[in-house]
């Protein structure tokens, strides 16, 4: 005997979407248009094993793979501002690609298109917050900073500084520091 | 991600630049959700509101009627449901001393007024993305400044 099916596709979807979301113990909402909304709190581990479950009906979770490696980018690049060892005078682009194991240019069109900036201008953010961190310390001179963060001179330094902040290293020094003293008053 | 909406709260009393600002948040490509007040009492009275979303960003003309902007910087400061919230200063003024007491009040951005719709553009652009870095990657916010 042959049977004819007809499918309501959505329909489909939606109930397996459902019986694998229960099976995980999870709140959600179904949103449609292929988007859930999981509203318990849900560890890497059983977001992981929800991928797989998902995967063997064909289905991939797309916008949270992409937000994975754009968190793994950042922690790289947070890694590589605060290492000790410097930045040695490895580039940061050969760096990041053999970190992460992909293209320069994947990681870069990925990043943009997921947070509101580059990853230069990250890396850039993220060394002038260490240099802060290390003005304040005071324990370094600029120049002395300068050098453990791999800028070319103390100028370099300066000018990116001021660039990003709008003020120099030696305004923020004071305003930092006058705001802690007001604080203690 | 691109999704999220940045919640953004302007005080000023001038009809002309809450419309001008009103209209560049629009042309921006970020997701920004814009609300306006006219001076500091009607601000302070919607920051105590309790059923609010406080924003990501307050901007915050410095010369308004009733409470101007550093007596309302000086409360938000000193409220501790609010004194989380980033305060951009904005003015006419650009005196480097004027910039330098707003920053040791606590304020994390000044902003000079720019002349022309472009330039306004660009500038709030700037201070709202550099602050969604901020706010999205758990930065110091105790040491962020900008003067722009």
């Amino acid at each position: 005997m042959k049977l004819f099916l007809k499918f309501d596709i959505n329909n489909l979807c939606n109930t397996i979407l459902q019986e694998q979301l229960d099976k995980f113990e999870l709140k959600y909402d179904i949103l449609g248009f292929g988007e859930i909304n999981i509203k318990s709190t849900i560890t890497d581990q059983k977001l992981t094993e929800l991928n797989e479950a998902f995967s063997n009906y064909g289905i991939q979770v797309v916008e949270n793979q992409k937000s994975i490696i754009v968190q793994k980018i950042k922690d790289t690049i947070v890694e590589m501002v605060h290492s000790e060892s410097g930045l040695n005078n490895l580039k940061s682009s050969v760096y990041l690609s053999e970190k992460l194991n992909h293209s320069y240019g994947y990681i870069s069109n990925l990043f943009s298109d997921v947070t509101y900036t580059s990853v230069e201008n990250y890396i850039i953010i993220q060394k002038i917050e260490r240099v802060k961190q290390l003005i304040l310390i005071n324990e370094l001179t600029l120049t002395e900073i300068a050098y453990k963060l791999n800028y070319s001179s103390v100028a370099h330094l300066s000018t990116q500084f001021k660039n990003i902040t709008g003020i120099t290293p030696s305004a923020f020094q004071r305003i930092i520091t006058k705001r802690r003293n007001n604080n203690v008053d | 991600m691109q999704k999220d909406t940045i919640h953004i709260l302007l005080a000023d009393d001038d009809e002309d630049d809450r419309n001008f600002f009103k209209d560049a948040f629009e042309e921006i490509k970020i997701n920004t959700d814009v609300k306006l007040v006219k001076d500091g009492v009607e601000l302070m009275d919607y920051l105590n509101k309790p059923d609010i979303t406080l924003p990501h960003i307050l901007f915050l003309d410095l010369n308004m009627p009733r409470k101007n902007g550093m007596e309302c910087l000086r409360e938000i400061k000193k409220t501790d449901h609010l004194k989380n919230i980033a305060v951009a200063i904005y003015s006419t003024s650009a005196s480097e001393s004027d910039i330098e007491e707003t920053f040791v009040k606590g304020a994390n951005i000044y902003i000079k007024k720019p002349n022309d719709f472009e330039a306004l553009k660009k500038t709030l652009n700037v201070v709202t993305t550099l602050n969604w870095q901020y706010h999205t990657n758990s930065l110091n916010k105790e040491t962020f400044l900008l003067s722009i």
